[in-house]
């Protein structure tokens, strides 16, 4: 017996529940296989919930664990840091014929996914807002760099981040008179913890202008042909003041 | 009454639920311990956490995933992230476990059993050099708990896990519960296992709850959500008045009490030392 043979058979008979290799089978013939068999999936479809906790909340425990099952069995980690298991969940979710009747679902979990990347993101320091503010009153056109923890995201026909919002808070229910109109996030890591707020689709819009390297009067003209009335002053100190960006060059 | 000289003594895993009260904890010689796996991202609250804890109490990294008796050597990635830890958290003991939990590049979030033939201690040897030389220390490995009858196995455990340290110089972490729920699953006997045990190896003992699986009577499960039963704690004073005291871990993972109920079930460990060091004095 090979021993890659030994690991492949096993790995088979915890996917499939069979093998034919004679080792294994005498394995998997003991009651007590279903052990390794749970253990396994539940790990990942517990690191699912614990990764995607609005989404579990929206569509309760038993759909979820039906949906995190089914994405474990197509795509088992690759890293065994599981805080950051469920990269392709959101593109899984909206995949599932299941989930036809919640079109907000995917951007709902990909919210949840900017959550989690933002709390394992790197210290970036904070901007110089007053080296800034000095660099663009002298006309200098810099380049601004989003801060590592930064998340941003604009979903164009869905109240995304309202409904994400609503389910990530203890108490948090949706407004009675929510609009059904496209929203945008913007999450920070301003003092160590996580915050969030709504951003527009300027915003968003000149925040993907800067991290594609863009200098502020591009992403300015971007920003802006995204959302012609939009007050790009205003905009602007709206970021630096959340904590979106670490520095500018 | 008698702190322990010199050797840190019981110690707690610790949950995110304790860290306020970990923290402000002021139990003399108490350590904790971490799954490393949970604190491998590049900043944030949880290494800031981590930290803070760190700045007040040992800490010992307890690892899960390096797959070390799997087919593969260990990621090189990963280890150079569990290298990163190790730099900045400075652990007491570094661990890990006699198991596999990956394979081609995917990772399957558990310790699964490996035959313990030649070939498997060959490449466990291997990985297990790797992961000193990169972490530019010794690590102890750890016994895994048993569910299933395996045939093929050429080495008993004790034996298997000396042959290891004498090859690459680790150390051993003896789970004392781990022990207690394999030999109840395979009908061998606890005690006798441990006392072959190589003494001068073990660095770290490992206390945790376990409970009969839900659906197979009689299958005890290494569940870590209860207190340490009464046969392992007997076991543990057996092992502990052969090899002298060593630092020793009350883990649990789920079913998580208040911090002061762990406090006491660890009180339990360190007096058990603490006799025990008396006696060693005497």
């Amino acid at each position: 017996m090979s021993g890659s043979n030994y690991y492949d058979q096993f790995l088979q008979a915890v996917w499939h529940g069979e093998s034919a290799h004679p080792l294994v089978a005498s394995l998997l013939a003991q009651p007590a296989f279903a052990v390794y068999r749970n253990t396994v999936f539940k790990g990942c479809v517990d690191a699912l919930a614990a990764n995607y906790p609005a989404v579990l909340r929206l569509v309760g425990e038993e759909w979820f664990h039906g949906a995190a099952l089914a994405y474990a069995r197509a795509h088992a980690p690759d890293d065994a840091c599981l805080i950051a298991y469920g990269r392709a969940f959101p593109d899984f979710l909206a995949g599932l014929d299941t989930a036809r009747d919640l079109p907000y679902l995917p951007g709902v979990a990909a919210l949840d996914r900017c959550w989690s990347e933002s709390y394992l993101a790197a210290d970036d320091p904070a901007l110089d807002a007053a080296a800034l503010h000095a660099a663009l009153t002298q006309g200098q056109d810099v380049r601004l760099v989003p801060h590592a923890a930064a998340r941003w995201r604009w979903e164009p026909a869905q109240p995304c981040y309202s409904i994400w919002d609503a389910n990530r808070r203890p108490d948090g229910a949706l407004a009675p008179e929510l609009e059904w109109r496209g929203e945008g996030a913007l999450l920070i890591r301003p003092d160590g913890q996580v915050r969030w707020q709504p951003a527009n689709a300027g915003a968003c819009r000149f925040l993907d202008a800067c991290r594609a390297g863009m200098s502020v009067a591009e992403a300015a003209a971007a920003a802006l042909a995204k959302e012609p009335e939009l007050d790009v002053a205003a905009m602007l100190g709206g970021l630096v003041q959340a904590g979106a960006f670490t520095s500018f060059h | 009454m008698t702190a322990i000289p010199a050797l840190p003594g019981a110690g707690l895993g610790l949950k995110p639920e304790h860290f306020d009260a970990a923290l402000s904890c002021a139990a003399a010689d108490l350590w904790f311990e971490v799954h490393p796996e949970n604190y491998m991202m590049d900043g944030g609250p949880r290494l800031a956490w981590l930290d803070a804890v760190r700045s007040r109490h040992p800490l010992a990294l307890h690892g899960v995933s390096l797959s070390l008796a799997g087919p593969d050597a260990p990621d090189p990635a990963h280890l150079r992230r569990l290298a990163r830890l190790v730099e900045r958290i400075e652990p007491m003991l570094v661990s890990e476990h006699l198991a596999w939990s990956r394979s081609g590049g995917s990772y399957f979030p558990d310790l699964l059993p490996a035959p313990r033939t030649g070939d498997t201690l060959r490449r466990l040897a291997a990985n297990i050099s790797l992961t000193q030389d990169a972490l530019k220390r010794r690590i102890v490995l750890e016994n895994p708990s048993h569910y299933l009858r395996m045939d093929i196995h050429e080495w008993s455990e004790p034996d298997f896990l000396r042959e290891l340290v004498r090859r690459t110089g680790c150390g051993l972490l003896v789970d004392v519960n781990n022990v207690y729920v394999s030999a109840a699953n395979l009908g061998m006997d606890a005690a006798a296992y441990l006392e072959r045990l190589p003494a001068e190896a073990i660095e770290e003992i490992h206390l945790a709850g376990h409970s009969e699986d839900g659906n197979l009577p009689g299958l005890l499960i290494d569940s870590h959500d209860a207190a340490v039963a009464a046969p392992v704690w007997e076991l543990y004073r057996g092992l502990v008045a052969r090899i002298g005291a060593r630092p020793t871990l009350i883990e649990r993972d789920g079913r998580l009490p208040a911090f002061g109920e762990l406090l006491a079930e660890r009180g339990i460990a360190q007096d058990i030392l603490a006799a025990n060091e008396l006696e060693c004095v005497s």
